[in-house]
């Protein structure tokens, strides 16, 4: 092993160039039952293609600018839905937490109540809440073995009670403050929104010629250039297009940003980072994982901190979007949303596969037929029908596409 | 094959006992392990096989006895001490995570680090392709793949190939070829034979005698807790062998074996 080896030992693994290549290497992934992100990708694709034809609205640039608003908060929980199927967990009790997100915020936003931290410590504090109350969920499954679907069932009941104690008699609680209600009702000017468009595409380009030169200069398999080159391309394409469509109406929101962001900062998370590595590595094997040095409790602990945290975080985002908090905060589909959101951007629910990614796919699928039933004008119990007969499909084709990866050993 | 170089044993047992509560599954036991030389340890269920590398390993403590390393008494009292002295044992079900890549398992618990705290992929994406070339690990075709899409034979590689990356001296592999078809039994077999021939000294546990006598330079044999001598392979048979598993006599008690202390 102390061999100096040269490093092209792996030459013979390169498919071949060109985008052909790529293609016949991702039909067999296919066919081996690895799905990948592509069932997102037609879903989306038939739904928006069916509200257009159904809905004159649908395809407009102002109900795009809504849709986005829409499924913010969705998409911010589900990235913590994500890391927790990704253990292999679930944690019931999001709904709940992102109630109490909404609430923490508009309490501590409330001005002349004694404590005067403005916008920003409200949004810190409520973050802060839900962090904990993942700690703490998490430290009953990670250290006693309690399961984590009863310890997160007794969260979802619990944090209930305290949403109701809180907001007591009045029931609803209003918040003044610019800075909490712009989290979702703030759109930027246009000329930002090309900004970023901008620093987008150039930092899309400066990854990959990074990771290129890198592999490069290390000697090792470069992958497939034109498939990356297609790839950046496409995703900036993406980019400038949203811009464009939102420019035609307020700009770009906030809260579409902030989704973005926060998927970008957690995939690096997951991917780049060592505790990223160790979670795939527990969801996948945790007798491998805790055999290798790992503190699986740690891991898991952590993971429900992000879970609590992202949760409370979607709660501040809903709570903004209607600028108060009332007794429904967290309920209703709140915590189903969320957790299909990871599930039908192809999370596995059997842990140690899945992307951040998921979560913003996933919520756009919801969040789309959402929006498009009720331009439709069609009534809640279509809505929820629609949502759980697509729920189901995306827990089929997880477990249909594990069995065939099994089958084909992947 | 080549008989050891080395005098001193690499690893050294000197009379260790162990006993879980009125079970005696170790009494008395001389074991040894040099460099460059692969050591089998056979015998029948319950010989005490696993104590004795579960004890090297520090996942039991030895009751009685000296353990030497390089000439040298060692104390090993938990499984961090065994790999701060280069010990890596193997164990049957791998420990690998299957949804991670080639790369990933090697590194797993051990990343590597580039200046900003990411993990370096490129350098662990090119140390493992060495360590598997130096073994001339071939049949694993990207180490970019996951270990799911490995076979029975590869995981194994990939799993010996895990131990002997972190400047280990003795890797000890348990049952490395149980569940095995014949090629792949052979792919492992090689495996294990080049690991000697880098210089590590290798423990082999198996119950298939065939593969020992394939593989091995020495074999001691365990029966009943005991050891019943330890055989050069060029000097033995596979009768022998069986005879002293099944029958054999230990070597500084004479006349105790099967006298009772039967081991669970």
């Amino acid at each position: 092993m102390s061999t100096a080896a040269p490093p092209e030992v792996q030459a013979a693994a390169v498919p071949g160039d060109g985008l052909a290549a790529a293609a016949r290497a991702y039909f067999d992934k296919l066919r081996a039952g690895d799905v990948g992100s592509l069932p997102v990708f037609v879903a989306l694709a038939a739904i928006t293609i069916f509200f257009s034809a159904k809905s004159g609205v649908f395809f407009t640039a102002v109900n795009f600018d809504n849709l986005m608003v829409q499924m913010a908060g969705t998409a911010v929980m589900a990235i913590g839905v994500v890391f927790v199927l990704l253990l292999g967990e679930i944690d019931l009790s999001i709904g709940s937490v992102s109630g109490i997100g909404g609430v923490a915020v508009a309490t501590f936003q409330q001005v002349g109540t004694g404590h005067n931290i403005g916008g920003g410590g409200a949004i810190v504090l409520a973050i802060a809440a839900g962090a904990v109350i993942g700690a703490i969920q998490g430290s009953f499954v990670a250290l006693i073995g309690v399961p984590s679907f009863v310890v997160t069932l007794a969260g979802l009941l619990a944090f209930e009670g305290v949403i109701l104690q809180r907001l007591g008699s009045e029931g609803v609680i209003g918040i003044q403050n610019n800075t909490v209600n712009n989290v979702a009702n703030y759109f930027l000017p246009k000329n930002w929104g090309w900004g970023i468009a901008a620093a987008v595409a150039l930092a899309l380009v400066l990854t990959a010629a990074g990771g290129y030169w890198t592999r490069r200069r290390a000697g090792l398999v470069i992958g497939n250039v034109p498939l990356i080159v297609l790839r950046v391309v496409a995703l900036a394409v993406i980019t400038f297009g949203v811009v464009m469509i939102c420019n035609h109406s307020r700009g770009v929101p906030f809260a579409g940003i902030l989704v973005v962001g926060l998927v970008v900062f957690w995939t690096y998370v997951a991917r780049r980072t060592t505790f990223g590595r160790h979670v795939y590595a527990v969801g996948g094997n945790p007798e491998a994982a805790r055999r290798a040095g790992i503190n699986v409790a740690r891991i898991r602990i952590l993971v429900f901190m992000i879970s609590g945290a992202m949760a409370a975080l979607g709660g501040i985002v809903f709570a903004a979007r209607l600028s108060s908090v009332d007794l429904s905060a967290g309920s209703g589909t709140v915590l189903l949303d969320a957790i299909s959101a990871a599930v039908i951007g192809g999370t596995s629910l059997f842990g140690g596969r899945g992307y951040v990614r998921a979560a913003l796919l996933g919520a756009l699928v919801i969040k789309t037929i959402e929006n498009g039933l009720d331009l439709l004008g069609q009534t809640d119990w279509v809505k929820d029908v629609t949502t759980g007969v697509i729920l189901l499909a995306a827990v089929t084709l997880d477990t249909v596409s594990r069995r065939r990866l099994q089958a084909s050993g992947r | 094959m080549t008989a050891p170089v080395n005098d001193v044993p690499t690893l050294e047992l000197r009379g260790v006992s162990k006993a879980f509560g009125s079970v005696q599954a170790l009494k008395d036991v001389d074991f040894e392990v040099r460099d460059g030389e692969v050591m089998a340890l056979v015998g029948d269920n319950g010989a005490g096989k696993s104590t004795l590398i579960k004890s090297i390993a520090g996942i039991h403590a030895f009751d009685e006895g000296e353990v030497l390393f390089d000439g040298e008494p060692v104390h090993i009292h938990g499984p961090k001490d065994a790999a701060r002295l280069g010990i890596e044992v193997v164990y049957q079900d791998l420990a690998l995570c299957d949804n991670l890549d080639v790369v990933q398992n090697m590194y797993l618990g051990r990343e590597a680090h580039d200046a900003l705290q990411r993990l370096n992929e490129p350098t662990m994406e090119r140390r493992t392709a060495e360590t598997l070339k130096s073994l001339s690990v071939t049949t694993i075709s990207s180490v970019r793949q996951t270990v799911a899409t490995l076979s029975g034979g590869q995981r194994q590689s990939v799993a010996v190939a895990r131990s002997v990356m972190w400047n280990s001296r003795v890797v000890i592999l348990d049952e490395p070829t149980a569940a095995l078809g014949v090629a792949q039994t052979r792919q492992v077999l090689d495996l294990v034979r080049r690991l000697a021939e880098q210089g590590l000294a290798v423990v082999i546990i198996s119950h298939n005698l065939h593969d020992v006598f394939e593989v091995a330079d020495r074999i001691t044999v365990l029966r009943l807790g005991r050891d019943v001598g330890v055989y050069e392979r060029a000097k033995t048979t596979q009768q022998e062998i069986v005879g002293a598993i099944t029958a054999g006599v230990p070597t500084k008690v004479a006349g105790i074996a099967g006298t009772g202390e039967e081991d669970v």
